[in-house]
């Protein structure tokens, strides 16, 4: 898969073979494809993979990038060296791409309450802004936005599914 | 009488005449009963206990007459069963019948058969009527007697336009519980809601408003956008909340009245938490800037600059203000995990009262100003109460997910919302009593979530 390419060269670049094997929560598989979306209010879409893809366009952001997203532990917004492999393959991309705004989503699992839960997701997408703006990416090209636990990908009510919810993803414009 | 302190938690709730055994004719009084018989009260906040048998027969019309509401002996017996409804759902009363009671007459409205009454077991007798007037209005009277004792407790009228008529039956209800618990009232008010629909990565959310009983439900937004924790004003005219509008969260004021929205305050930055302070003059809530979070509070009618209330690290949000309006209590993750803290509401003094184990969110300060209820995490989200100091606290509900607590206008009832687990698990709307045992799911057309009790109908 390009994702997995994607992200074997991430992690060679940084020699950080040993930490992507840590069997942590944070390592879960992606959600299977078509069941994870968010519909059209976020970017959880991953649709257009596969097939043509137009250079700039979120499907080619989604072949060339580690992930589209970095996850964080629970009541965290720490980016640990996994999440620097994924967003410097983002920034990489986008240095390539200097015309695509983006806008870095910030999510929180459902066992938190619903106003700290906005803020927590309003500081894990800055958390991941400030990291691709510390690899050169004009801040003026990223927007945030928190969604707190409205707009889980994942809908069971265990550790598995709140580890994919508690996340930050870098949306590209269809 | 005043039983509202914690000290009478382990009071026997309801302290019945003692000498309600007594012959009608007999014309002594016990040398220690004093001059009257104890009178006929109920303890809101008293321990576990039976509820008080009331009789709620249908109320009776003078003339039966059309209105725009419907004819006035339909609207009586309609009357007497919201009566009893709202009773029973105090958890403090078993209403007996309207259904199932003999049918009274116009005149006995005044002049209660309390021979029959004392044979039902029913301690308190609610009976009233409907008429309609001249002018087009309706006058609803509504009497409350002691059927041991034999006497009125209290008597009103109320003379609404027909379409209010069910104002006027929680207007009864509440001078009834008023009357026997010593507590004002509450029934005559209305809740705003979050309407829920579809699954949980896709929820499509909807302002919604009803009344305290469920009755007269209106949805004021479509779902195009997702909407969060609205709160009325004071008056009742406007509702304050957070819209995902142009996919930016941001705090609006919607007016009831004209349907029409606007942004509180023009920021870049995300604002959210909103509350309204109790003279309706400022709206406190929460801005995210960077990834902090603090506490500000701006004019509800616009323009004016916001003013910052705190500048510590970390997610300050949740802010209520106390009944006075000197006040606000919030919820901080400052020291780690969140826990509330009280300010002076011009954001000086502040301290943290929330000590015990977990976290502790969503404060929300009684209208009564005696207490602060709360979000407790720790495994489970519980819904709980404690002083303004920290000091007494008590859980009040056990669920997998209890959250947001809001206040009954009186200060001993609240609301919430439950959600369930896993993909199907569902939000609706609970309330409980402040004993812990009088809990109960309050009825909507679709799921619901963030309930907002407004104050007592002006």
């Amino acid at each position: 898969m390009m994702k997995q390419n994607g992200l074997k060269i991430a992690v060679i670049a940084l020699g950080l073979t040993a930490t992507a094997c840590a069997p942590k929560p944070k390592d879960l598989p992606p959600p299977p494809g078509g069941t994870g979306d968010a519909g059209t209010t976020t970017g959880d879409d991953t649709g257009g993979v596969g097939q043509t893809v137009v250079p700039g366009s979120r499907a080619d952001f989604l072949q060339k990038v580690a992930s589209d997203r970095i996850l964080f532990e629970t009541d965290s917004y720490t980016v640990d060296a996994e999440d620097r492999a994924i967003l410097d393959s983002q920034a990489a991309w986008l240095l390539a791409n200097p015309t695509v705004t983006v806008t870095i989503e910030g999510h929180a699992d459902e066992r938190g309450t619903r106003e700290y839960n906005l803020g927590l997701g309003d500081r894990r997408a800055n958390a991941a802004k400030n990291y691709l703006a510390s690899r050169g990416v004009p801040e003026s090209r990223m927007t945030t936005i928190s969604w707190g636990k409205e707009r889980p990908v994942a809908l069971g009510s265990d550790e598995s599914a709140w580890a994919q919810n508690r996340r930050a993803v870098t949306v590209i414009p269809q | 009488m005043k039983r509202l302190t914690l000290a009478a938690l382990a009071a026997v709730t309801f302290l019945i005449a003692p000498a309600i055994a007594q012959e009608a004719g007999q014309t002594q009084q016990p040398a220690t009963a004093g001059d009257e018989p104890p009178p006929l009260e109920v303890d809101v906040v008293g321990g576990i206990s039976a509820p008080m048998p009331i009789a709620v027969p249908y109320m009776p019309t003078p003339t039966s007459v059309s209105t725009e509401a419907g004819e006035t002996g339909a609207l009586g017996r309609q009357v007497a069963e919201i009566v009893a409804s709202d009773l029973k759902n105090s958890g403090l009363f078993t209403p007996r019948g309207p259904a199932g009671l003999p049918a009274i007459s116009y005149p006995q409205v005044t002049a209660p058969d309390f021979g029959y009454w004392g044979g039902t077991g029913a301690q308190a007798l609610v009976q009233g009527f409907v008429q309609a007037n001249a002018n087009g209005q309706l006058t609803v009277g509504c009497y409350l007697y002691d059927v041991y004792a034999k006497s009125e407790l209290t008597r009103q009228g109320y003379v609404v336009a027909p379409r209010d008529w069910r104002r006027a039956a929680h207007k009864c209800a509440d001078s009834i519980y008023a009357r026997l618990t010593g507590e004002s009232p509450f029934f005559d008010s209305r809740i705003a809601y979050i309407a829920e629909t579809g699954p949980k990565d896709k929820r499509v959310k909807r302002l919604a408003i009803m009344d305290s009983d469920g009755a007269n439900h209106r949805f004021l937004t479509n779902g195009q956008s997702t909407v969060l924790t609205p709160r009325f004003s004071p008056d009742y005219k406007q509702i304050v909340y957070l819209s995902y509008v142009d996919k930016r969260p941001r705090i609006y004021i919607y007016d009831i009245g004209t349907g029409k929205q606007r942004v509180v305050t023009e920021s870049a930055n995300q604002t959210f938490a909103p509350r309204f302070s109790p003279d309706g003059k400022w709206i406190l809530y929460s801005m995210s800037v960077g990834g902090n979070t603090d506490l500000y509070r701006v004019s509800a009618s616009g323009g004016g600059q916001p003013v910052r209330l705190t500048n510590t690290p970390g997610i300050d949000t949740g802010g209520s203000y106390s009944p006075d309006g000197t006040k606000i209590v919030f919820e901080s993750d400052r020291s780690g995990g969140q826990q509330i803290y009280v300010m002076d509401a011009d954001g000086s003094n502040q301290r943290r009262i929330s000590f015990g184990g977990g976290r502790y969110a969503t404060p929300e300060w009684s209208p009564r100003g005696d207490l602060i209820a709360f979000t407790k995490i720790a495994g489970n989200f519980r819904i709980g109460v404690m002083s303004p100091s920290g000091s007494g606290e008590r859980l009040l509900t056990n669920s997998w997910q209890d959250e947001a607590p809001t206040w009954s206008p009186n200060g001993r009832v609240i609301q919430f919302f439950r959600t369930g687990q896993g993909k199907g698990g569902k939000s609706t709307v609970w309330q409980v009593d402040l004993t812990g045992t009088h809990e109960r799911q309050i009825p909507t057309p679709l799921d619901g979530s963030d309930p907002a009790w407004g104050p007592l109908l002006p």
